[in-house]
């Protein structure tokens, strides 16, 4: 009785999750979409204290408590546009607690006595895979996105497509091997190792500019590894809700993929990222032809009597943190009766809807942000295109340039407006690390600086016309 | 293959779908949060982390339990807030708060 009732309550937590993930569909719901959700996982873990298998409390309570304590510190500390890093870690702790739930339930069954019905082998050894592969993909995403020790380029190797074969292979042979004698140690730590390897060798070697599709792919496997758990212990609730997420993350990596014109096998096994050397596009012509530069009072004066000016935020905005200074350029623009919208690539910033936090942060309604859809038709009436900080999502060469690496991702027709200025810091190339031709456009201003200092200098600019 | 093997592959196929359905409906203005969303969401195993670590078997099993509930239990905490922190800057119409 107790034991259905139970079952019962983890249906109604993932009722619950289903209708928090609904409330995610508008701004003015999601908020509280997120808070139910969260009650639901209450339920959740509150029913699970009433289980009948449960014996001690002390641990459990013990690390209940250091794991929220942590978690609250984590989510207090990170900074908006460490967001892609820090959503990549958590992928990573909800996939490692998979694998280590995987490990434990293994450890008791092989125990003398026990027995290991083969289904829950099954369940156990692909809880290993996907929770192994996503605790150290995770890992190597976050360090890539952060910067540190991972280089941001794609890593490639002679005969990597083997090793990960291979890989599969000795998961696959370990479990096989496990079968026939259960209780060999060395042989579940193999498959544990070639499991985390697996997800270090996956992810290393996919380049910086598509992460945003890893995080989302990463965030499906945690997914799917939740509800191999539920295999595991067999729990429909950790099933259902396990499979949700893994819809949600599946979803998203299609749509990162759409937006980059890119099969999902592309970007796990193309290795691009890579700059082509057969790109039609003379890098060198093009620096030899220059770039014009504008400086900021006749930059002011183009913005400030303008109808129409289109805002490009890129990745290079969000580091200088100069979204404020944007929204105050904004406002000053808009009080002068300049209509301003906001051009938000699927792609811009490091994660899906990543740009349109870090905007939202500096409290631009988020009715101005406006997607790649909605806002191109509307760059052939903008004035004044201003891309600020961001590359590969204004690059023209996706539309023509079948050599390029980006060739065939829908852009920002930034250079169909009458001006475009573009402010960046330096000449360096973007993230995919290939040259743009917009900046060579003869309709294009450079305005080099650091993208808060000029934004300050433009907002002094503006406010003193007249 | 068990009959309970088969229900949680019916259970499972068919939640997909109902989540298909449901995340369709999200705007890419809010791609970011729910992808955080449901990554707390993906934190249930702390369930499966709970129920191992309770059981008490093993002193291995119950170590890699404690571990596991400290991990999921950080997947849950850190991405429910953090999600919070970012919603709540949606839709609010106040005054920029003096930032750095």
């Amino acid at each position: 009785m107790i034991g259905h009732l139970m079952e019962l309550s983890y249906l109604v937590a993932a009722i619950i999750f289903i209708v928090g993930l609904k409330w995610m569909a508008s701004p003015t719901t999601a908020r509280h979409g997120n808070a139910l959700s969260a009650v639901g996982m209450l339920i959740a873990i509150l029913v699970t204290l009433l289980d009948r298998q449960i014996v001690s409390f002390r641990l459990l309570l013990v690390g209940i408590v250091v794991g929220s304590l942590l978690g609250i510190w984590m989510a207090r500390m990170v900074k908006m546009t460490a967001m892609p890093q820090m959503v990549g870690l958590l992928n990573g702790f909800g996939g490692g607690a998979s694998m280590l739930v995987a490990a434990a339930e293994w450890h008791r069954l092989v125990q003398p006595g026990a027995v290991m019905p083969t289904d829950i082998a099954v369940s156990i050894y692909a809880s290993t895979l996907i929770g192994g592969v996503t605790i150290a993909g995770s890992v190597v995403a976050a360090l890539k996105l952060q910067g540190w020790i991972v280089p941001d380029r794609p890593v490639l190797f002679p005969g990597r497509h083997a090793l990960s074969i291979a890989l599969i292979a000795i998961v696959i042979a370990m479990g096989v091997y496990l079968g026939n004698a259960p209780g060999t140690v060395w042989a579940f730590v193999v498959m544990n190792i070639a499991s985390l390897l697996l997800g270090i060798q996956l992810v290393i070697a996919i380049g910086g500019a598509d992460q945003p599709v890893v995080i989302c792919l990463l965030n499906s496997y945690s997914g799917l590894a939740a509800a191999m758990t539920g295999f595991v212990i067999n729990n429909h609730g950790l099933i259902i809700t396990g499979a949700l997420v893994g819809a949600s993350g599946i979803i998203l990596t299609n749509i990162m993929c759409k937006a980059m014109n890119r099969s999902i096998w592309n970007v796990l096994f193309g290795g691009v990222g890579v700059v082509v050397a057969t790109s039609d596009v003379d890098g060198a012509a093009l620096r030899a032809k220059g770039v014009r530069t504008i400086t900021t009072d006749d930059a002011a004066a183009l913005l400030g009597y303008g109808k129409l000016v289109i805002v490009v935020p890129g990745y290079g905005m969000a580091v200088a943190q100069a979204q404020h200074q944007v929204r105050e350029l904004a406002d000053l623009l808009q009080k002068r009766g300049v209509e301003v919208q906001y051009a938000i690539h699927p792609v811009a910033g490091r994660m899906p809807g990543h740009m349109n936090v870090l905007l939202a942060e500096a409290n631009v309604p988020y009715d101005h942000l406006k997607d790649l859809d909605e806002v191109n038709p509307f760059f052939e009436r903008a004035d004044v295109a201003i891309v600020i900080g961001a590359n590969d999502v204004v690059n023209p060469a996706a539309r023509h340039d079948h050599g390029s690496p980006i060739y065939g991702m829908p852009i920002l027709d930034a250079d169909k407006a009458q001006h475009i200025i573009v402010m960046k810091r330096s000449m360096n190339p973007g993230f995919a690390g290939i040259e743009n031709e917009l900046f060579y456009n003869s309709k294009t201003q450079m305005l080099f600086g650091d993208a808060k200092k000029s934004l300050l200098a433009l907002i002094h600019e503006v406010r003193v016309l007249e | 293959m068990t009959e309970t093997l088969i229900t949680g592959i019916v259970i499972f196929t068919l939640a997909m779908f109902v989540g298909f359905e449901v995340i369709t409906k999200v705007p890419s203005l809010l791609h970011t949060p729910l992808t955080s969303g449901a990554n707390a969401i993906s934190g249930i195993t702390i369930v499966g982390s709970m129920v191992v670590v309770g059981m008490g078997s093993t002193r291995m099993a119950t170590i890699f339990g404690v571990i596991a509930v400290v991990f999921a239990m950080i997947n849950v905490v850190g991405g429910y807030l953090v999600t919070d922190r970012m919603l709540a800057m949606f839709g609010q119409k106040k005054e920029p708060e003096a930032k750095k």
